[in-house]
């Protein structure tokens, strides 16, 4: 390992062991004008990992739109701010905890759950909803059903404990996802425009404060292990998942918010990925001011701790403020009700530089701007590869009596059953302004108090990706924007979330920069822009990487909850309408991949035009109060999204289309189509604004009895159906 | 008309409610944090649902002995109406107002989702207006229990509020969400002054909930 040029005091394995390269450290002895000691070592570890520095992303990430009308935050803060009116905002954010979760489900989910969540409040808004978007191995592999029930039942501890509800969420399943499962996790917050709180820290002296739970060791050193892939030794890495604590957690956010009603907090950032290192940096780079902390004040768990442990661990439920002085008392008595500590740790000073001092010993100096501007940033080589061959599938390869059973079939299979299993284990109602609960395009919650609504939606399709990575981000921006519209909201902006294997290889990083410029061309056409983010890289196991999983987050306002959506068929008679058209695209599909166990056939594009006029179209028909249901249609194609309103509603369809290709028509996953439910006295006017935008519009049945029925093809009674639907999930489970 | 809704550390459905109660009855109940010893006079008190001391010990013990409990209790015994819902339903028993105790559903997981309740009991100022309703159960300790003697003595005296049903009524294997004795939703003390019940009443409480089952349970108390 010794490289012959080393000519440092520290050992080489040392600085390699704190995942830095060679010519990383070189930077740091340069900016600092001696080598660092090993406290300073942590601290530039933790905080030039990929985790924390987005060393290896931050390029691109700035070429994805960030500004539009309503955005009052875009990304670079704790969480991203938009305007919904009134004076009200939404903050919000997605963030990764995937590799915790792959060595403890339970602990690594619910702090991934408790991390998003002081994200937000940190920012001054209160919690309203969470979701997720999850993926796993095949249903089948030995530790998928271990890792699914681990990840469900500790996204619910956390979230029913709380308060939180968890409104929705996404799950796929996929052997690239065998030895690395990806956990992401999404809150949404409500907060008031003028009362957002930010974290640069002012006020030369100002008290610096810790509250929230003590430190103990745990954790110590989890975003260096969030920035390394997985082997077989990847076990022994337990000690760095951290351990959750909902209760102190509640206390904290309502203590901050009691808070956060006067006047005290100056700047306010929590202790996340790299603790009391990031959350101490970040505040005073933001501010370009410097901090000084005496590290023997720090609440502490265990006993003799040291300057670098207490500087890495990742103990949850901690945050940093600096206060108006003034204020101090006031603020100490709100934490003291609460039982939570509050230590005046430190001060804001002028010399821009990170001081550490413990029992009296000065134990790190580091100027600020070496750590956070002059972080590594590098443009990584990366490799576009081709897209997989578009596949023209033909009728006669297909047998048109196995329509019915191999729908029964798709449903079945956990990538598009119900997710009841999932759901019924989060409270998805407390705080009862939950409008829309899962199982439907987009989750809806009431603004409280008001009659406007939330509408939130995460989706993406890696097979999409892996095939095409530009259209697979186009699509899982577009995803969300469906969704969202198909529930009666305008989208408004997104989070991103972007999971991708080792970066150093040229093939993955040629994925992340496709996919990027996919999302931005989407998120440019929509006026959809990015207002957070979260990147997860190295996200592989001995040496192969995940699907490329670009999840979105997408959030969307409802101004008249009168005009919510869902997707259940609502009334006998009525038309079933298909927005867009179907051009048989069966590569890539959830056809192919389940009736005929391949992936082939590529991406489906998307026309962006197309989409958007589509959109607009099924915006304006629910605004003019035309429409009694929506549904987008997604994996599965139309059959599947006709099956899913007709489970919802308990309602049948009678079904009459023309083509000469029925399995083309049904499992087809050509982009930009909606199915609406319109009662005759509606659809002329339907119609004429569909011709007058240029859209597609085209009455494919009618709605009644208990049976999906297709002319020509044969019956299938919903009740069987749904039967099979629930019980794909619940098959893994047992 | 004075309501009184007791915040405890955890508590999580005090505002919710609050909201409802103050939709039906047109008053805003007051929030009574749990380390005061008193309530002013009171024609309500709601212990709330919620995870109060994160349910570490046990569900509900911890609460049950905060500094404002033992006013709770002695109102209680006084006659005041007291409903406890959910963790609340966890920390009555746990202070000795109700028997029985709730232990984990017998799926061993959180359930979260609309069920149906009737009232066995008619005629107590709790329960007297509701037929068959639907409402949400979010809980993963909400199995009742008590011993046979305990039972018996709760039939005989007309205690048992609530019981999980199905859409016609009836009481069966199938339409019991958590393994309950004798499919239990809510049980009343001797005097009938006194109830607790898993199910979320103020969660099935306006239009945009969905569902308004949950307004007679607060209506026959509140009017």
């Amino acid at each position: 390992m010794t490289n012959h040029n080393w000519q440092f005091q520290t050992e080489q394995s040392l600085v390699e062991n704190h995942g830095l390269k060679l010519d990383e450290f070189e930077k740091i002895v340069e900016g600092l004008g001696r080598e660092p000691n090993l406290t300073e070592l942590g601290i530039f570890s933790a905080m030039w990992n990929e985790h924390c520095s987005y060393k290896s992303s931050k390029f691109w990430l700035k070429k994805l739109p960030t500004s539009g009308d309503r955005v009052v935050q875009g990304p670079g803060e704790n969480a991203g701010v938009i305007d919904i009116d009134d004076g009200d905002v939404a903050v919000f954010k997605m963030e990764s905890h995937n590799h915790p979760s792959f060595l403890e489900p339970y602990q690594g989910a619910a702090t991934g759950v408790g991390g998003i969540l002081r994200d937000v409040f940190t920012m001054g808004a209160r919690p309203v909803a969470n979701l997720n978007a999850l993926r796993f191995g095949e249903p089948n592999h030995p530790k998928t059903k271990h890792l699914l029930s681990g990840v469900v039942s500790g996204i619910g501890g956390y979230g029913n404990c709380i308060g939180v509800p968890t409104v929705g969420g996404e799950v796929n399943f996929h052997p690239s996802y065998n030895g690395n499962i990806l956990v992401n996790a999404m809150t949404v917050g409500i907060a008031k425009k003028d009362k957002i709180f930010y974290s640069a820290a002012a006020g030369i002296g100002n008290p610096v404060v810790y509250v929230g739970s003590k430190t103990g060791r745990d954790g110590i050193h989890g975003a260096t292990m969030a920035s390394a892939e997985f082997d077989e030794d990847s076990e022994d890495k337990k000690p760095t998942v951290q351990v959750g604590d909902p209760f102190t957690e509640k206390l904290l956010l309502e203590a901050c918010l009691e808070l956060m009603k006067e006047e005290a907090i100056i700047a306010i950032q929590d202790m996340g990925a790299a603790g009391l290192t990031s959350s101490s940096i970040e505040m005073a780079s933001k501010g370009d001011v410097g901090l000084e902390i005496d590290l023997s004040k720090v609440p502490m768990r265990a006993q003799n701790m040291s300057a670098y442990e207490l500087m890495l661990s990742e103990s949850q439920e901690r945050m940093l403020m600096v206060l108006d002085p003034s204020k101090e008392e006031m603020a100490r008595d709100i934490f003291k009700k609460w039982d939570l500590e509050f230590e005046v740790i430190g001060k804001v000073t002028d010399t821009k530089r990170l001081i550490l001092m413990m029992n009296g010993k000065e134990e790190a100096s580091i100027p600020i701007n070496i750590l956070v501007e002059d972080a590594p940033e590098y443009q990584r080589d990366y490799i576009v590869e081709e897209p997989s061959p578009i596949k023209e599938y033909k009728s006669e390869d297909f047998d048109q009596n196995n329509i019915l059973k191999d729908l029964n079939t798709m449903i079945m299979h956990p990538d598009l059953s119900s997710r009841k299993w999932i759901w019924e284990q989060y409270d998805h109602m407390v705080m009862a302004d939950t409008v829309v609960r899962p199982g439907s395009d987009a989750a809806v919650v009431r603004v409280h108090g008001t009659n406007k609504g939330l509408a939130m939606s995460t989706d993406c399709s890696p097979v999409y990706c892996k095939h095409n990575p530009y259209e697979g981000g186009k699509h899982a921006v577009v995803e969300t924007w469906r969704n969202i519209i198909a529930s009666g909201a305008l989208p408004i902006a997104i989070t991103d979330c972007m999971n991708f294997g080792n970066p150093e290889k040229p093939e993955i990083m040629g994925q992340f920069v496709e996919c990027i410029r996919g999302m931005g061309d989407a998120c440019s056409k929509l006026n959809y822009p990015v207002v957070s983010g979260n990147v997860s890289l190295y996200n592989e196991t001995n040496g192969e990487g995940i699907y490329p999983t670009p999840a979105i987050g997408g959030v969307g306002l409802i101004k008249d909850l009168s005009n919510v959506k869902t997707l259940s068929l609502k009334e006998d008679g009525n038309f079933l309408c298909v927005v867009g058209k179907t051009a048989n695209h069966l590569g890539s599909s959830k056809y192919i991949s389940i009736i005929q166990s391949k992936e082939e056939g590529g991406t489906p594009e998307i026309n962006l035009d197309t989409e958007l006029r589509n959109g607009n179209f099924v915006m304006d028909a629910i605004n003019q109060k035309l429409i009694a249901s929506a549904h987008d249609v997604g994996e599965g194609g139309i059959l599947v999204a006709i099956s899913e309103m007709c489970m919802s509603g308990n309602l049948g369809i009678i079904i009459e289309i023309k083509t000469n290709f029925p399995h083309g028509y049904f499992f087809a996953e050509d982009q930009s189509r909606y199915l609406l439910e319109v009662s005759p006295n509606n659809y002329d006017e339907c119609q004429k604004l569909a011709n007058n935008n240029d859209v597609h519009f085209e009455k494919i049945g009618i709605v009644g009895g208990d049976k999906i029925s297709i002319k020509n093809i044969g019956d299938q009674q919903v009740s069987a159906l749904k039967r099979s639907f629930e019980t794909g999930i619940e098959q893994i489970s047992h | 008309m004075k309501s009184h809704v007791i915040v405890f550390p955890g508590s999580n459905c005090d505002r919710d409610v609050a909201v409802a109660i103050k939709n039906i009855s047109g008053h805003q109940p007051q929030m009574i944090w749990h380390k005061e010893t008193s309530i002013n006079q009171s024609d309500l008190i709601v212990v709330p649902g919620g995870f109060s001391y994160g349910d570490y010990l046990r569900c509900g013990a911890m609460a049950s002995t905060s500094p404002i409990m033992q006013d709770v209790v002695k109102k209680a015994k006084e006659g005041v109406p007291v409903l406890g819902i959910c963790n609340g339903f966890q920390i009555l028993i746990e202070s000795g107002l109700l028997d029985g105790a709730l232990m984990r559903n017998s799926s061993l997981s959180f359930i979260c989702r609309d069920i149906l309740i009737k009232p066995k009991n008619q005629s107590s100022v709790f329960t007297k207006k509701t037929q068959v309703a639907k409402m949400p159960i979010a809980h993963n300790e909400g199995n009742f229990f008590v011993t046979s003697e305990q039972l018996k003595k709760i039939q005989d005296n007309d205690q048992i509020a609530f019981q999980y049903c199905d859409e016609n009524g009836n009481v069966s294997e199938h339409s019991n969400p958590n393994g309950s004795l004798e499919n239990i939703a809510g049980i009343l003390n001797e005097n009938k002054n006194v109830l607790g019940m898993m199910p979320h009443p103020e969660r099935a409480a306006e239009l945009a909930h969905g569902c308004e089952d949950g307004k007679t349970i607060f209506e026959s108390i509140l009017n």
